[in-house]
């Protein structure tokens, strides 16, 4: 493929993207709203236009346990899921971190059941945030494209090994037909490295993965995955600086939107950022000094980069699209609170969760929500969370 | 921006209308979105999909509520749903229909630009089969001046391949002639 512009769905472009990265092995089982993705990988391997085997699974649990063996053996390794889907995958989910095997996944965000829906929020990703990934969340097809190299890149790196999540938000990304630049396939090939395993699986040297572990060595374990997992960031942000050198589009772990001088600021992660950055514009037309943070880089969690986003502001409105039942508010606001509360002069953090199942949040749902944020931060009213634009 | 919002049925084709007005439009160096209304597939019920268009770069993400064009596919939606809902009050609703205007604001009362073309005739002419959605973007792109015919020509042709395309092509260059619009 040669760098072109192209009008495309954006799960059309990740199949692409997959294809370009010279993937070798691609295993799923299809659920909605990730479904186009394989559906079309599936086609790209059937017309020879990848030289990939395309393992067709039963369920999500052998779609990921294909995935680890095929990582294990040194194989570049795809997959995608969503929702219930990762549900049933979660068991193997954990596995793939802790064999440190860079299996990359393409997650469409849906809700979770009950009751049963198909549309987009993060509940399914926020239920594995503590599976030992790498997560990152993209906001437009550009950034799904582009991030599908980064994830190859990023995963197979001797340095860190580990599997990725690319976070797409179902519908609103993975249908959604937008232009997209598409770099051209030696460029590509430069960018991720051949990938080597030191130890594969292979039968003329046998080794053993995934053993058993007693209480002896169980934490040293986890130590080590924890550390594998803290370090991979200097990977992450190495692999965007050398992207941007090649394309000239560049990402950062926290992003920020006319945030410098602004005393009140929407935290989002995935799409709704660019509606939340059409609220800004307007509400800064009136006056108001606010702005936008972006999570982009959620696993390994990127603490000095938003000290430096948060530095200086009043209050953080954190929009959630998920919900922690019980807990003192949704699970991008927790990070926050924990993460800011012993830093000197912490900005207020207020909490909304909107969103859920693919309901819309317009730009006047936005301007509604900073500046509910913001009446709720003056009045002292900012524990727990609210829910946005609840009917009746 | 140009938004615009087409209602269909399910299997009609409405999602590849909006589909190939926006990949024609990026094609020309525009920025565009196109979209389904997210949601289980039905053949035969209501349906909508969504397209923006812009010079710049679009953030929004999310429907479209007050669209400068609503293209109606099937006439038999017509008293089924409020078509005009949100439509801003210099936009123009485009409807397939055999009937005239005079005929449709009998039993409809709509207070806006109407464009008509009897798209089931021509596509049944020029396609053998009564899908209109190719036809309807030729009433599109007259009344809006997006882009040029040639310019979804190349979408056309990559979707439907060269004969079916350039069958397509004859049915939307019809409506885009036979489109009649009343203010």
């Amino acid at each position: 493929m040669a760098k072109e512009r192209k009008g495309i769905e954006v799960s059309l472009a990740i199949a692409e993207a997959v294809g370009q990265a010279d993937c070798d092995l691609i295993s799923a089982y299809p659920i909605t709203p990730q479904t186009h993705i394989v559906e079309h990988l599936s086609e790209m391997v059937a017309d020879a236009h990848l030289d990939a085997e395309f393992v067709p699974v039963e369920s999500e649990h052998s779609a990921m346990s294909v995935c680890c063996g095929a990582a294990a053996v040194g194989a570049r390794t795809f997959t995608s899921t969503s929702s219930q889907g990762l549900a049933l995958m979660a068991e193997i989910f954990f596995i793939a971190s802790a064999m440190r095997l860079p299996v990359v996944m393409a997650l469409a965000n849906r809700s979770l059941s009950a009751p049963l829906s198909i549309w987009n929020d993060h509940s399914d990703t926020m239920m594995v945030r503590d599976g030992g990934w790498i997560h990152v969340f993209v906001e437009n097809g550009q950034e799904a494209y582009d991030h599908v190299f980064w994830a190859f890149r990023v995963a197979e790196d001797p340095a860190v090994r580990l599997p990725v999540a690319l976070n797409i938000d179902g519908f609103i990304m993975t249908h959604m037909i937008e232009p997209v630049d598409f770099e051209d396939d030696e460029l590509i090939k430069r960018y991720i490295p051949e990938f080597r395993m030191e130890k594969p699986l292979h039968p003329d040297n046998p080794v053993s993965m995934g053993c058993f572990a007693m209480p002896e060595i169980y934490s040293e374990a986890q130590m080590t995955r924890e550390r594998a997992l803290v370090d991979s960031y200097a990977t992450c942000v190495k692999a965007w600086e050398e992207w941007a050198a090649v394309t000239g589009r560049q990402y950062h772990p926290v992003e920020t939107y006319r945030a410098d001088d602004a005393e009140y600021c929407i935290v989002t992660m995935g799409s709704l950022g660019e509606t939340a950055m059409a609220a800004v514009d307007e509400l800064r037309e009136q006056g108001e000094k606010v702005g936008v943070i972006k999570i982009r880089l959620w696993r390994p969690f990127p603490f000095d980069d938003l000290y430096r986003a948060a530095a200086g502001k009043h209050t953080l409105i954190v929009l959630d699209r998920a919900i922690s039942f019980g807990g003192p508010g949704g699970p991008v606001a927790l990070e926050l609170r924990s993460a800011l509360c012993n830093s000197p002069q912490a900005p207020v953090v207020v909490n909304y969760v909107a969103g859920l199942a693919s309901r819309d949040v317009t730009v006047e749902d936005f301007k509604a929500i900073i500046l509910g944020g913001k009446a709720k931060s003056a009045e002292g009213d900012v524990a727990g969370f609210t829910f946005y634009g609840l009917r009746g | 921006m140009l938004e615009i919002r087409f209602h269909g049925r399910g299997g009609q084709g409405a999602v590849t209308s909006a589909e190939l007005i926006a990949v024609a439009a990026i094609g020309t160096g525009k920025y565009a979105q196109a979209f389904p209304s997210f949601g289980p597939e039905r053949r035969g019920a209501p349906v909508v999909a969504f397209c923006r268009v812009d010079d710049k770069r679009i953030l929004a993400r999310a429907k479209v509520y007050e669209p400068d064009v609503v293209v109606v596919l099937d006439s038999g939606l017509l008293t089924l749903i409020d078509l005009v809902e949100g439509l801003k009050p210099d936009g123009i609703l485009i409807i397939n229909s055999k009937r005239s205007y005079e005929e449709i604001m009998d039993s409809c009362q709509f207070n806006c630009r109407v464009g008509i073309v009897n798209a089931d005739q021509i596509a049944q002419e020029e396609l053998g089969r009564v899908i209109v959605n190719t036809t309807m973007m030729g009433a599109v792109i007259k009344a809006t001046g997006l882009f040029g015919i040639d310019d979804i020509r190349g979408p056309m042709l990559d979707r439907f391949g060269p004969k079916l395309g350039e069958k397509n092509m004859k049915a939307l260059e019809r409506a885009y002639n036979e489109l009649v619009i009343k203010e």
